[in-house]
């Protein structure tokens, strides 16, 4: 492929690929994201392109592994084009069917349609599936429609449309004025307006200048970056490139967490594409703008997502934070100015350029534009990646997209904005999702994670755990982040294990104020938040804990005891044989007892109890009622009747 | 070299730019408690004890001094009631390390704190990085250095560098706020020096 040297070289080049294409020609598209591969896509796509082969279709039939559309709770996903039929959860097995029903016949297989949990309604199409069709992909939806690994697919979508317009019709101002008219804020957590922070960098008196992707995504279970890194690259090249001109940077980093492999080989092979096509390197499309991007893979510290502990790894050190009072748009990699933005941030800039500032402020809230990518997981009955436009309510998400909680449970809290965000109650579900609203409610945007939670999990121990996780990634560099959320694990784990004391409330509010207040950087400052957004909304869990030693959601395994109802039991014998610490006494027709000595809380007489039997329950925060007396353990028809 | 105009506690200062709060206070004999800070280091913001409220246009914040840099008619209070309770929470945290450092203890007289209000971890250093930046910085040695990371982190000697330069040196053992450290190069060069044939074995 020679190099493209103009813009309508690009252009044309977009045509002849076009005209290469049958729109019509049927198309199976099999997400090969991370979790579709865990579930067996790779499998899946060999087989299709086998049974292809067989049936003597490969000159009719295109076969394409493609990134994550975001459903993954149902994946391997499969969508084949033009009609956009959409199959989930597809094995190898189901790929003779699918090709010899769908591919030759035309026919929808049934049995691998989405059904609406709640109408019960079959969706064909991709678009009529509830937890998609709430939605807003302006980002994500091309994941679907493009093999990763080919920039020939991003550019037949319009890919490099952008990066095009602006060298041949914009100035790097008007880039610049463009992303700081949109009113982008910044997708990784803090909501900075990115046009500021570009203009800050761009009006720097330094000649030399950094562009950076911020891709060291390392919320637990957040993975909307890992997706667009490995389904849609050049989306995000482009973005970069971009934002190098306006701001007049010659050089580029993507910081990628080594754990995401795909992401980092995705990237690699993007640039060096883009690098052979001359839409990066020297002389950008004959445009004179030069640009060059590196790859720096991180080792795997959560610290290093914050802006100067990425760029000071990035110089070759320890990933450690250091004082922001300058900002890094000033003196930033090296000391120079240097513009971080997220991966999502950058995928928005190449659709700002070509649909227009005004397109992307009529989307999302006054304050908050665009749409944001959740990652919604926990107690949902559709995990996966959703899309919204800002200013959707958490209910909607949750419900409409999400499809609810999963076994009949009852919702109790959203948490959102990674470890270090806050649990809003149901009282608040209502909230329009945006950064300034969310902040407000005791939590954040973050990057966009969401869990969510049911009426079984303690919110004291989900404090625990967060701040569990942060004392381990905490650099240890300042004391308050370091010295304060060790102690605040400490304490935290205390009630949850029955040994908190009267005091231990404001103890923690006081060491969650120096943490807030005293810390280096954004990791320590907003550590406490899963602590001061579970106090304040379910301070009573807290209280319960301390005082009366009950946990309210029966979990803390410290504070539970698991007992027998005697009037429930029909001797069935199940947990008897179940109990791993052989705990349970019983026999043929004898109601069973659990030895509270010997019991260790594990839970399984709890779950495998017969439902229409109920007989094993939670207690605490009140004593086990003795054992049946022996004589009256046999079940006889009279205590059946009870 | 511009001049700043700045105010410390209701007093005038003056400083250049470039300079820090903490040093802008030094040079007019204001105190400002420190624990990491080293005149001949570049600063590390690490303990925070340094904490001030500055006033910029009317805003009050709260910043770390030495690294907080100087800027023309802002107002610093070195003292508040808030500032006094961050500090006397961070003397506390760093008293479960080291309840026994001198300099702790006149901190914790001062601002009322309580040694034993945390539960004690048996380890005496606080993370000052003195040791570790004084050695890399001004001596230029390297023989020391953090390993780990965040309540895992320690300082630690490379026993290959140690063995060759620290005898002559020590010149970050005065520094230590705690005296964690020579502890610790005892150790590490009992460990790590030649065999007792060569030098005896009972310098301490």
């Amino acid at each position: 492929m020679a190099r493209l040297n103009s813009p309508e070289e690009v252009e044309n080049f977009r045509q002849e690929i076009l005209s290469k294409r049958d729109p019509n020609m049927p198309c199976i598209s099999v997400c090969v994201g991370a979790g579709c591969i865990a579930s067996g896509a790779d499998e899946v796509i060999e087989a299709f392109k086998a049974q292809i082969e067989k049936e003597g279709l490969s000159a009719k039939v295109d076969t394409k592994g493609t990134g994550c559309p975001g459903f993954c709770e149902r994946g391997p996903v499969v969508v084949i084009y033009p009609e956009e039929i959409c199959y989930l959860q597809v094995v190898v097995e189901d790929v003779p069917e699918i090709v010899s029903q769908t591919i030759k016949e035309n026919k929808v297989v049934e049995r691998l349609l989405f059904v609406d949990p709640v109408t019960g309604e079959k969706a064909i199409h991709e678009s009529d599936i509830s937890f998609y069709k709430n939605q807003e992909r302006n980002v994500l939806c091309n994941n679907i429609k493009i093999d990763s690994k080919s920039i020939d697919d991003y550019l037949a979508i319009g890919g490099y449309s952008a990066l095009t317009k602006a060298l041949s019709q914009m100035t790097d101002v008007e880039v610049l004025e463009e992303v700081k008219k949109s009113n982008l804020r910044g997708r990784g957590g803090a909501g900075f307006p990115a046009g500021r922070k570009w203009e800050g960098s761009r009006n720097a008196p330094e000649p030399i200048k950094y562009v950076l992707v911020n891709a060291d995504e390392g919320d637990p279970g957040a993975f909307m970056d890992r997706a667009l890194l490995e389904g849609n690259p050049h989306s995000i090249l482009e973005g970069l490139i971009l934002g190098g001109y306006a701001i007049g940077s010659h050089e580029g980093y993507f910081y990628v967490r080594q754990e995401y492999p795909l992401a980092v080989e995705n990237i690699n092979l993007a640039i060096k594409q883009a690098e052979e096509y001359g839409l990066l390197g020297e002389n950008i499309l004959g445009s004179g703008f030069d640009f060059k991007v590196f790859v720096h893979q991180g080792a795997g510290a959560f610290v290093c997502g914050e802006s100067t502990a990425l760029m000071t790894s990035l110089e070759g050190r320890a990933g450690e934070p250091r004082p922001k009072y300058i900002r890094s748009n000033i003196k930033g990699l090296w000391n120079k100015p240097t513009v971080l933005n997220n991966v999502e941030t950058w995928a928005n800039v190449p659709l700002i350029i070509n649909k227009g500032a005004d397109w992307f402020t009529q989307i999302g809230t006054e304050s908050s534009k665009g749409t944001k990518i959740f990652s919604l997981v926990g107690k949902i009955t559709n995990t996966g990646l959703v899309e919204v436009p800002m200013g959707m309510t958490l209910k909607d998400i949750i419900y409409k997209i999400g499809g609810g909680i999963p076994n009949g449970k009852k919702f109790k809290a959203v948490q959102t904005g990674g470890p270090s965000g806050g649990c809003i109650p149901e009282e608040l579900l209502d909230l329009e999702v945006g950064f300034d609203e969310l902040t407000k409610a005791g939590s954040m945007m973050g990057s966009g994670g969401m869990i969510v939670l049911d009426e079984d999990t303690c919110m004291v121990d989900v404090a625990r755990y967060f701040i569990n996780f942060l004392t381990d990634e905490s650099c240890g560099k300042c004391v308050p982040c370091r010295e304060g959320l060790r102690q605040m694990h400490r304490i935290l784990t205390n009630i949850t294990e029955g040994k908190g004391k009267e005091g231990d409330i404001e103890l923690l509010e006081e060491l969650a104020e120096t943490a807030v207040e005293a810390s280096l950087c954004a990791l320590g400052k907003s550590a406490p938040n899963p602590f001061l957004s579970t106090l304040r909304y379910f301070r009573d869990e807290y209280e319960a804990h301390i005082k009366e030693k009950r946990c309210p959601a029966l979990s803390c395994k410290e504070l539970i005891s698991f007992y027998i109802d005697p009037a429930k039991c029909k001797a069935c014998g199940i947990c008897f044989k179940k109990c791993p610490a052989e705990a349970i006494d019983g026999g043929k027709k004898k109601i069973h007892i659990i030895d509270q000595e010997k019991c260790t809380k594990c839970g399984t007489c709890f779950e495998v109890c017969p439902s229409k039997f109920g007989a094993v329950t939670k207690i605490s925060g009140e004593p086990v009622p003795p054992p049946v007396p022996e004589e009256e353990r046999m079940i006889t028809k009279k205590s059946k009747e009870k | 070299m511009s001049e700043i105009q700045l105010e410390i506690d209701g007093k005038e200062v003056k400083a250049t730019e470039g300079m820090t709060v903490l040093e802008a206070a030094q040079s007019a004999g204001i105190f400002i408690p420190t624990l990491c800070h080293h005149e001949k280091l570049e600063p590390f913001g690490g303990c925070r004890v340094c904490i001030v409220e500055v006033e910029v246009n009317g805003w009050t914040k709260l910043v770390v001094s030495c690294v907080y840099p100087v800027e023309e008619n802002i107002i610093v209070r070195t003292r508040s009631e808030k500032v006094d309770r961050i500090r006397k929470t961070i003397i506390e945290l760093l008293m479960a390390h080291a309840p026994d450092s001198p300099k702790l203890q006149d901190l914790a007289q001062e601002y009322g704190a309580d040694k034993d209000r945390f539960e004690k971890d048996a380890s005496f250093c606080i993370h000052c990085g003195l040791c570790v930046r004084y050695c890399t910085e001004v001596a230029k040695k390297n023989a020391i250095g953090f390993v780990g990371r965040g309540i895992n982190k320690e300082i630690s000697f490379i026993p290959e560098i140690a063995a060759k330069e620290c005898d002559d040196c020590k010149e970050c053992f005065p520094l230590c706020p705690t005296s964690y450290l020579q502890a610790a190069f005892v150790l590490t060069k009992a460990l790590f020096s030649p065999p007792p044939s060569s030098e005896p074995a009972s310098e301490e």
